[in-house]
């Protein structure tokens, strides 16, 4: 991956709470990263980690009231996404960043044919004729492996199977030639033989079209397979950021190391018992004024109560937001 | 891990569990949805059966008609020497304490005006004589037993976690002492810190109280860890059985290859080296199987007898049983 050059996508300390009657939940908490070109960018976390929400707060997708994005910039075409008005962002959406949600089901329209769908974005941000569209839409449909893909446009999604729904979802989040595609959770409402379809899609896609993808999942598998970078969230904050190598064999935050022991796999050594992270995630009521991991965590010490850790860099791309210090096995000087 | 078990608690022959598929004006039959078709297994006492596939593929059904769930098709089903294939539901109720099972969705399997208590409480309302003061002195030790805080019993569900609402499951289908549970998916709605900590707890139970368990989930590397033998259903049908080493460490039918290879790996660097078999198209319809073998319109490996010949359900080697032509011996299917 081209390394050094300009990210397309530059996100700094973004904050977004929600107001709830019972008091706010601070979502997500000073997150900051950046997309480079070409790049696969996976974001790993349980849910309530504020993975979803950050990439939502970003292209301004949460209605306000009861989401408040109170800090932060969202560099992407020179511009700042937070401070740009409704019309600039609606370019935006849909043209340049492309979108593809968790469920194929309840993000289609059902009462329109997936031809229609497809055929809006094009019209709406490419200005282009209707017979244009047309042919652009069956070309998209071919591109995410559709067969048939003249006949399929008149079609209406529940026709199409989970995973075709979700080709046709891709399909429309490419259709205005994107420079950054988010996929939340693209492939967990799929069964893993489609997953794996859908997989060979992307990277195959990746390849032919070179845009930048920011890849949302809970699934270390997928990640392993799929990313070039990854960041890991926890409680609403980035808790560890490396290339995809380094993440699984050097994992630095205690966090990322307890969860890539839970998961049993497939292969190698079955464990006789797995490996259990006590307790449950946090629920952010509050700015985070000590770090979110340290009722669960094994190397927790005074500090981790009284200070929330920055994101301590560790060289070659790699960093942790921990005090404790894995390679030493001491906490790092305050 | 005990000793191999030998005795079979539960065994299912050509268990069948079709749904009528209703059509038109007047309501004709037109087909039916065969969700499990001719399925048979034991589950030996004390292990645990894992009983893997992908959705729609019958699982799930399967696990509910062997406890008589739904009124099934046909099939012979016991259950700790009871013969309960076609016993009415009334008889059934009596011998329900046995047989329990834990859903796949805490939250819409708990009454949410319930309280934990009365919750857990209920099966030994409707099974026992016991005093009120014995059930509630029941139920804290079946809430220690699953690791739930005692001054919890007032609560309500929603007043819980995912991984703790599970827990109140288990509890509950605890509470009769039960030799068999069917697991039904009981991690698949939690995040992955909190099902290592509802498996481990399924496993101290096993140990504890010697439970037998079928453990349906479409989680192969969960399978792989909890599992004795594995179980691989395709489309209403079982393709493969098979002690759990033997089958991740050489599966035989193709399905299972093809699902075992699809699961992405938490390590990039086999990520890249292992050869990936992407199966084509999606699952065909359950009510419009195809003919011969229910695989061959997906099998990398697909022969012309595939497409006539159903291939039959046999044991390949001692234990490891196959659905497959690949591996029948020719002399036996020659028509």
């Amino acid at each position: 991956m081209p390394d050094g050059a300009l990210p397309v996508l530059d996100v700094r300390d973004l904050k977004t709470v929600f107001k709830t009657r019972s008091g706010e939940v601070h979502a997500v908490n000073d997150v900051s990263f950046s997309l480079r070109p070409g790049e696969l960018l996976g974001v790993v976390g349980e849910s309530g980690s504020g993975k979803s929400v950050t990439m939502m707060s970003l292209l301004g997708l949460l209605p306000s009231p009861p989401a408040d994005v109170r800090n932060g910039s969202v560099m992407f075409d020179d511009k700042d996404l937070l401070n740009v008005d409704a019309e600039t962002l609606r370019k935006v959406r849909g043209g340049k960043i492309g979108f593809v949600f968790q469920d194929p089901m309840t993000s289609l329209n059902p009462v329109f044919t997936v031809g229609i769908q497809i055929m809006e974005p094009l019209r709406k941000h490419m200005s282009m004729s209707k017979k244009q569209a047309a042919v652009r839409s069956q070309e998209l449909l071919e591109l995410v492996g559709i067969p048939d893909a003249k006949r399929r446009l008149d079609d209406y999604p529940h026709q199409f199977s989970g995973g075709m729904r979700q080709r046709v979802m891709i399909a429309i989040a490419l259709a205005c030639d994107p420079q950054v595609l988010i996929a939340d959770e693209p492939t967990t409402a799929l069964d893993v033989t489609i997953q794996a379809q859908i997989l060979e899609l992307m990277k195959e896609l990746r390849t032919k079209l070179g845009m930048a993808v920011i890849w949302i999942t809970h699934d270390l598998g997928v990640i392993a397979g799929i990313a070039d970078r990854v960041m890991v969230m926890y409680g609403g904050q980035v808790v560890e950021h490396a290339p995809v190598a380094n993440l699984f064999n050097d994992p630095q935050h205690p966090y990322t190391r307890a969860l890539l022991k839970t998961i049993p796999t497939i292969h190698g050594e079955r464990a006789a018992r797995l490996t259990v992270i006590e307790g449950q995630p946090p629920i952010m009521t509050a700015a985070p004024a000590s770090c979110p991991f340290r009722d669960r965590c094994d190397v927790a010490f005074d500090r981790c109560e009284n200070e929330n850790p920055q994101r301590y860099d560790l060289g070659a791309g790699h960093d942790a937001a921990c005090f404790y210090n894995a390679r030493t096995g001491a906490p790092r000087d305050a | 891990m005990l000793d191999t078990p030998q005795t079979p608690l539960v065994s299912v022959r050509d268990l069948k569990m079709h749904f009528p598929i209703h059509a038109g004006l007047l309501r004709r039959r037109v087909g039916e949805v065969k969700a499990v078709d001719g399925v048979s297994f034991d589950v030996m006492e004390g292990e645990t059966l894992g009983l893997v596939g992908e959705s729609g593929c019958g699982k799930s059904t399967c696990g509910r008609a062997v406890l008589r769930l739904y009124d099934i098709t046909s099939g012979e089903i016991t259950i700790d020497g009871a013969e309960i294939g076609d016993t009415s539901q009334s008889k059934l109720r009596k011998m329900r304490p046995t047989m329990q099972m834990v859903f796949q969705d805490p939250q819409a399997s708990l009454n949410p005006r319930m309280t934990v208590e009365a919750i857990i409480k209920e099966p030994l309302d409707e099974h026992t004589k016991l005093s009120e003061a014995e059930k509630r002195e029941k139920v804290g030790e079946l809430m220690d037993a699953v690791g739930l805080n005692r001054q919890f019993a007032k609560r309500y569900p929603q007043a819980f976690s995912g991984g703790q609402r599970q827990r109140i499951g288990i509890a509950r289908a605890l509470a009769l002492n039960p030799k068999f549970i069917v697991c039904d998916e009981p991690i698949a709605a939690l995040d992955v810190s909190i099902q290592a900590q509802v498996v481990n707890l399924l496993e101290d139970l096993q140990e504890q109280l010697g439970l037998t368990y079928l453990f349906i989930s479409h989680d192969l590397s969960m399978v792989r860890h909890i599992a004795t033998r594995v179980a691989v259903m395709y489309l209403g049908k079982i393709v493969e059985l098979a002690p759990r080493e033997e089958l991740y460490a050489e599966p035989l039918h193709p399905y299972t290859k093809a699902l075992l290879s699809a699961v992405p790996e938490p390590d990039p660097s086999l990520a890249t080296s292992n050869e990936r078999i992407v199966l084509q198209g999606d699952v065909p319809s359950p009510a419009n199987p195809p003919e011969g073998c229910n695989f061959c319109t997906r099998c990398p490996s697909v022969m012309d007898i595939c497409k006539t010949v159903e291939p039959e359900y046999f044991e390949v080697a001692p234990g490891r049983f196959t659905a497959c032509h690949l591996y029948q011996n020719t002399n036996d299917t020659a028509d």
